[in-house]
C-alpha cells in the first residue's frame, strides 16, 4: 500500500530524523510513503483571520498537486504541516467564496477532494493498533512514556478532528500498542510555547519546565512529541531551566517515530539520536531497549 | 342556490385607511357575485361596529359575512360570536385580513394595496360560499388527573388538585417523591431549610385520600386524548414488601454489593438493596435489579464478589420474610383528563467536561454534590469535607455556566439557577469554614428576582466571597492540590488558583428519558429535548397536546419559586377545565372520504398529535374529532386526496388563490 506523502521543510532540515523512522517503519508495517513530487513549503502557519487567502496558496496547491497527481489521500508527519494543510482542505471544502479566491488566484481546480491524514491516523485506522502490535518485536516493557500532544495535532477540533480535544487517547493507545506505559500528565495538550521562542525566550522556557515537571511528577521516563516545533522546544530549552532552577534533572524528548522504530527493531545507530540535546542512550540502555 | 353576502370593511383608525382607499373596495366588493351589501366604518370591532355587522345581518338576511379587518387572531372570535348572537352560523363568517397582510406592509402604494385589499376580499367571499354552517363538538371529560413527576413540581400541582376535590395519580420514577429538592439542604435567597419544607409537603401528599403515588414507575402507553386519557403505568417488581418490612435494616448489612450511590452523587456507596435517601418515605428499602448478584450472571458473580451463586443473603436475613426476588413488573391503568408533565432535570454530565478532569479527579464534584456534603443528612454530615481525603478544604473554587452558555460544544442556553445556587453554596461554605477562601468563576451574575442581587451582595459584603469573571480554562491534580487556570477578565490577568476543592454548576438538562416520553406523550420538545409549550407568553403551561400541562425544568431550566409557580398554574389550569361539564372544540379538523382512502396509514405517522388511527375493522383512517386540531399535515400527505379540512377544502383554496393570482394591477 502506497501512500502519498508530504515531509515538509523541517523534516527534510532539522527533523530529519523524524522523517526516516516514519518512512523506515512504515516499509516494516507493510505500507510506503511515497513522496509528493515537487512539493513546496506548506507555508507553516494557518491565517487567522478570514481574509487573508494569499497564505493559503500554498497549501492549496499542494493539494491541488495531490489530486492530480492521481491521490485522494495524503499523509504528513510533523503536526504543523498537518494542521495547515487539513485545515485549508476543510476551507476548500466548506467555504466555497474563500475556496474560488484562492483557487482563482493560483489557477487550480480544486474543492477539497483529498483527505489528509495524520501518520498516527494511518496507524490507527489504516493499519490498526492490534495490527501493530502485532509487528512489534521488540516490545518498550517498562519504558513510562510521556504523550505529548502539544496544540495543533488536535485544534482546533472542528476542522481536524484526529481526536477529542481535552482529552486525546490516540497517543497513550499507540505506545501501548508498542508495549510501553503511557503515563497520564495534566500537561498533556498544553502549549509548549511554539513561535514564542523566536522573540519571547523566557516564555517558552515557561512552558516548557512547566510540561516537562508535569510529565516527571507522573512518573515518566521520556517524552515524545509529533512535532519538529514541540520536539525544539521541549528539549532545546533545558539547560536553561536547570539555570533557573538547579534541582531540575533533564529528561530525553524524542520522536515517536524514534520509538517506533525501536519497538520494530530498527537500527538505534540509524535514529540520529545524537542530535537530541538531551541524550536518551543511557536511559534506552537502561531500560534494556538499547543495547 | 346563491348565498347572499355581506361586506364590511374596517379603517381600523388610520391603520388600514390610509393606505387602502375604502371607499373604492366598498364600490368594488359591491360589484362581486353574490354581495348584496358592502359598507366601511372606522372601527367595526367597537360596539357600535359589530351592532352594524348584526343588525344588517338580520335586515338583510345574509347567509355568509366577510369582515375585511386585522388578522383573524385579533377578532375571528369577536365577529363569530356577534353572527351567531343573530341567529347566522358562526362558521359561515370570515376574516380578510387587510391589516397585517395588506394595509400595513403596503404603506406607499395605495391603489396596488386597494386590489390587494379587494382581492383578498374576494376570495375569503368565495371561500365562505363554500363554508359549511357547523356546530362545536362537545367531549365529556374525566375528572381524575395524573401528574408524571413526584418532585416538587409533580407534589405541588398534586396537592392543589387533590385539595380541590380530584383524584390524582402520581408517576415516579425513583424509589421516592421529592424529587432533585430532596437533595437540597438550604434554599436561596433565604436559606429555608429544605427537609422541614419538603418533607411537610411530602406527608400531606401520602396522606391525602385523593392521591395515590406510583414510585418506581413510568408511563408505559398514553392512549386517548383531552378529557379522556388511558395511561399505562409500568411499575418495578417490588422485591419488598412493603406491609411485611419493618425497616429493620439487616438486609442492608448484609449486601455484598457495594457501587456508588446516585442520590449521593457518587459521594457515598450503597448496596444493591439499600434505602433510596434519607426521608421518611423512603425507609423500606428498595431492591436494584440492575445491581444484585442474584439476577447477575453466575460466573461474573462469583468472579467479581465471590459472593456465590445466586446471591440471596438479603432474603436469608430478613426476619420478617418480606423480600421476594421472584416478584414480577406490573402494569396498572389510569383514566384521566389531565395530565402534568413534571419531569425535570439532571446536571449535565461532568464527563463530558474533560478539561475539569471531572469523572478523574476525585475532588471534582458537581453542585449537586455539594449539596449533598451541606446536608445533615448526608454523607458528611454536612460537614465540607473534600471526597479524596476527608479533610476540610481551606480554598474552594465554584465554575459557574459548565457546559452552559456555550452553543458551541455544550448547552446554548443559560441554566438560570446556577447563579443563585452557586452564591448560596460558597455562602454556605464560607458560614461552615470561616477560614476559608470561596471562588466564583462568572461569566455574568444573573440574580433578577426578587431579593437575589441583594442575596449575592451580602456574599460579597460579608461573606467575602471572591468573584472572578472569566471562564476557567482547565483543572488539574498537581501534589495532591487543583490547579484551577482561569483568567480574570475584568484586569485582564491569567490566574491559577490552587484549590482543595472545586464544584461545578453543571447545566441542567431534561431529565434522561425526557425525548421518549414526549414521543408516548404526543409533546413535542425543542433542540436541547425540553418539552416545549404552546406559547411562550400566553399558554406557558399548555403543551402540545390539550390537556397535558407542562411545569418544571422538564420545560426549561428554573429554580425552586419558578417551578412551584408554573405547577400552580397548571393546577389552576386544569381545575378550570374540570369547572365545565364538558369540553367544546372547534369542528374544523379534518374530515375522511371514506370512499377515497385506501388505509394506507401515511396520515398516522405525520399526524403530530396523535388523532388519526386506522379503524381496524373498516381498514380506513378515522379522525379522533377531540384530539384533532386541523393542521392540515395529513391532507398535504394524503397520496389519494382522501383527507380535506371542513370549511378549508383544497377547491375552497385553489379558488381563493384564484382570486389572489388574477388581481396583479392596479383597480
Amino acid at each position: 500500500m502506497k501512500y502519498p506523502y508530504f515531509p515538509g521543510c523541517t523534516l527534510y532540515t532539522k527533523a530529519k530524523k523524524l522523517d526516516d523512522a516514519g518512512r523506515e517503519c512504515s516499509l516494516k508495517l507493510g505500507f510506503e510513503l511515497d513522496e509528493l513530487k515537487d512539493w513546496t513549503c506548506c507555508g507553516a502557519t494557518f491565517p487567522l483571520v478570514n481574509d487573508q487567502h494569499i497564505t493559503m496558496s500554498g497549501p492549496t496547491r499542494i493539494l491541488a498537486d495531490t489530486k492530480e497527481q492521481g491521490n485522494d489521500k495524503l499523509v504528513a508527519l510533523c503536526s504543523v504541516c498537518y494542521n495547515v494543510l487539513k485545515r485549508t482542505n476543510h476551507v476548500m471544502l466548506n467555504d466555497e467564496e474563500r475556496r474560488a479566491k484562492v483557487t482563482d488566484f493560483i489557477e487550480r481546480d480544486y474543492h477539497g477532494e483529498v483527505e489528509v491524514l495524520h501518520y498516527l491516523q494511518v496507524l490507527r485506522d489504516e493499519i490498526g493498533f492490534d495490527a501493530l502490535k502485532e509487528k512489534v518485536v521488540k516490545p518498550l516493557a517498562g519504558l513510562k512514556v510521556a504523550c505529548y500532544y502539544g496544540c495543533l495535532l488536535l485544534r482546533p477540533v472542528k476542522e481536524i478532528g484526529l481526536d477529542v480535544m481535552e482529552n486525546p487517547t490516540i497517543f497513550e493507545d499507540f505506545i501501548r500498542a508498542l508495549g510501553g506505559e503511557p503515563v497520564e500528565f495534566p500537561y498533556k495538550i498544553e502549549c509548549c510555547g511554539a513561535f514564542q521562542a523566536v522573540h519571547s525566550m523566557d516564555t517558552a522556557t515557561r512552558c516548557s519546565r512547566d510540561i516537562l515537571n508535569s510529565a516527571k511528577d507522573s512518573g515518566a521516563d521520556l517524552v515524545i512529541t509529533t512535532c519538529p516545533l514541540c520536539q525544539f522546544n521541549l528539549d532545546d530549552r533545558q539547560p536553561e531551566i536547570q539555570k533557573s532552577d538547579p534541582g531540575f534533572s533533564s529528561i530525553p524528548i524524542l520522536y515517536f517515530t524514534q520509538l517506533l522504530a525501536l519497538a520494530l527493531d530498527l537500527s538505534a545507530e540509524e535514529l540520529g539520536f545524537e542530535r537530541n540535546l538531551i541524550d536518551p542512550l543511557p536511559l534506552l540502555r537502561e531500560k534494556g531497549i538499547v543495547s | 342556490m346563491k348565498k347572499k353576502l355581506g361586506v364590511f370593511i374596517c379603517w381600523c383608525g388610520s391603520n388600514i385607511a390610509s393606505s387602502v382607499d375604502v371607499d373604492k373596495a366598498v364600490a368594488e366588493a359591491e360589484k362581486l357575485d353574490g354581495v348584496v351589501h358592502a359598507e366601511n366604518y372606522m372601527y367595526m370591532c367597537s360596539d357600535p361596529g359589530q351592532q352594524l355587522v348584526k343588525d344588517t345581518i338580520a335586515e338583510k338576511g345574509l347567509e355568509g359575512v366577510v369582515v375585511a379587518c386585522c388578522s383573524p387572531r385579533m377578532h375571528e372570535n369577536t365577529f363569530r360570536k356577534a353572527a351567531g348572537s343573530v341567529g347566522l352560523n358562526s362558521y359561515l363568517l370570515e376574516i380578510a385580513n387587510i391589516r397585517e397582510q395588506c394595509s400595513w406592509v403596503h404603506q406607499n402604494n395605495k391603489p396596488l394595496a386597494t386590489a390587494k385589499a379587494v382581492s383578498i376580499i374576494e376570495g375569503t367571499l368565495d371561500k365562505v360560499k363554500e363554508n359549511l354552517p357547523l356546530e362545536t363538538i362537545t367531549i365529556d371529560i374525566t375528572k381524575r388527573n395524573c401528574v408524571v413527576g413526584g418532585g416538587i413540581a409533580g407534589i405541588m400541582a398534586a396537592l392543589d388538585l387533590a385539595n380541590a376535590g380530584y383524584d390524582v395519580a402520581i408517576i415516579e420514577k425513583e424509589p421516592a417523591i421529592g424529587g432533585h429538592m430532596s437533595q437540597i439542604g438550604q434554599t436561596f435567597p433565604y436559606f429555608h431549610n429544605v427537609p422541614e419544607l419538603l418533607q411537610k409537603k411530602i406527608d400531606e401528599v401520602n396522606a391525602h385520600p385523593r392521591i395515590k403515588v406510583y414510585l418506581n414507575s413510568e408511563v408505559e402507553v398514553l392512549d386517548g386524548y383531552v378529557g379522556n386519557f388511558n395511561v399505562t403505568i409500568r411499575t418495578k417488581p417490588a422485591f419488598v414488601d412493603p406491609d411485611k418490612c419493618s425497616a429493620c435494616g439487616k438486609c442492608l448489612e448484609v449486601c455484598p454489593v457495594s457501587v456508588a450511590d446516585e442520590f449521593n452523587r457518587g459521594l457515598s456507596q450503597r448496596g444493591a438493596i439499600f434505602r433510596y435517601n434519607q426521608t421518611e418515605g423512603a425507609r423500606i428499602p428498595v431492591l436494584e435489579q440492575r445491581d444484585c448478584l442474584h439476577f447477575v450472571d453466575v460466573e461474573e458473580a462469583e468472579m467479581d464478589a465471590g459472593a456465590g451463586v445466586r446471591c440471596r443473603a438479603c432474603v436469608e436475613a430478613c426476619p420478617e420474610n418480606a423480600i421476594d426476588l421472584g416478584a414480577i413488573r406490573t402494569l396498572s391503568e389510569e383514566f384521566v383528563g389531565a395530565i402534568v408533565m413534571a419531569t425535570g432535570y439532571d446536571l449535565y454530565s461532568p464527563a463530558k467536561m474533560p478539561e475539569y478532569g471531572a469523572g478523574k479527579i476525585p475532588d471534582v464534584i458537581d453542585a449537586l454534590a455539594f449539596e449533598r456534603l451541606l446536608d445533615p443528612k448526608g454523607p458528611t454530615g454536612g460537614q465540607v469535607l473534600r471526597p479524596s481525603d476527608g479533610k476540610v478544604p481551606k480554598n474552594v473554587v465554584f465554575i459557574q455556566c459548565v457546559g452552559s452558555r456555550d452553543p458551541e460544544r455544550h448547552k446554548a442556553y443559560c441554566s438560570r439557577a446556577c447563579c443563585m445556587y452557586t452564591a448560596k453554596q460558597a455562602r454556605l461554605y464560607r458560614q461552615q469554614v470561616a477560614e476559608g477562601t470561596a471562588y466564583i468563576s462568572y461569566m455574568d451574575i444573573r440574580s433578577d428576582s426578587r431579593d437575589f442581587e441583594e442575596f449575592v451582595q451580602a456574599g460579597m459584603e460579608e461573606e467575602n466571597l471572591v468573584y472572578i469573571r472569566g471562564r476557567v480554562a482547565k483543572v488539574i491534580q498537581e501534589n495532591g492540590f487543583l490547579k484551577v487556570f482561569t483568567s480574570d477578565t475584568l484586569t485582564s490577568r491569567q490566574l491559577e488558583i490552587e484549590a482543595d476543592l472545586v464544584v461545578l454548576a453543571m447545566a441542567m438538562e431534561p431529565k434522561a428519558g425526557t425525548r421518549e416520553l414526549a414521543k408516548k406523550m404526543n409533546v413535542t420538545i425543542d433542540g436541547d429535548a425540553f418539552l416545549s409549550e404552546t406559547h411562550i407568553k400566553l399558554y406557558p403551561v399548555e403543551s402540545s397536546t390539550k390537556g397535558v400541562y407542562l411545569a418544571g425544568c422538564g420545560q426549561s431550566p428554573k429554580d425552586i419559586t419558578d417551578t412551584v409557580s408554573q405547577a400552580l398554574a397548571t393546577a389552576g389550569k386544569i381545575q378550570l377545565m374540570f369547572s365545565n361539564e364538558t369540553l367544546i372544540a372547534d369542528p374544523l379538523i379534518a374530515e375522511v372520504k371514506n370512499d377515497i382512502c385506501s388505509g394506507c396509514g401515511i396520515c398516522i405517522d405525520i399526524c403530530p398529535y396523535g388523532a388519526r388511527l386506522m379503524n381496524d375493522f373498516t381498514r380506513i383512517s378515522d379522525v379522533n374529532q377531540a384530539v384533532c386540531q386541523g393542521c392540515g399535515a395529513c391532507i398535504a400527505a394524503c397520496p389519494n386526496k382522501a383527507c380535506e379540512l371542513i370549511n378549508s377544502t383544497s377547491r375552497q383554496f385553489i379558488r381563493m388563490i384564484g382570486d389572489f393570482a388574477g388581481k396583479a394591477e392596479a383597480v
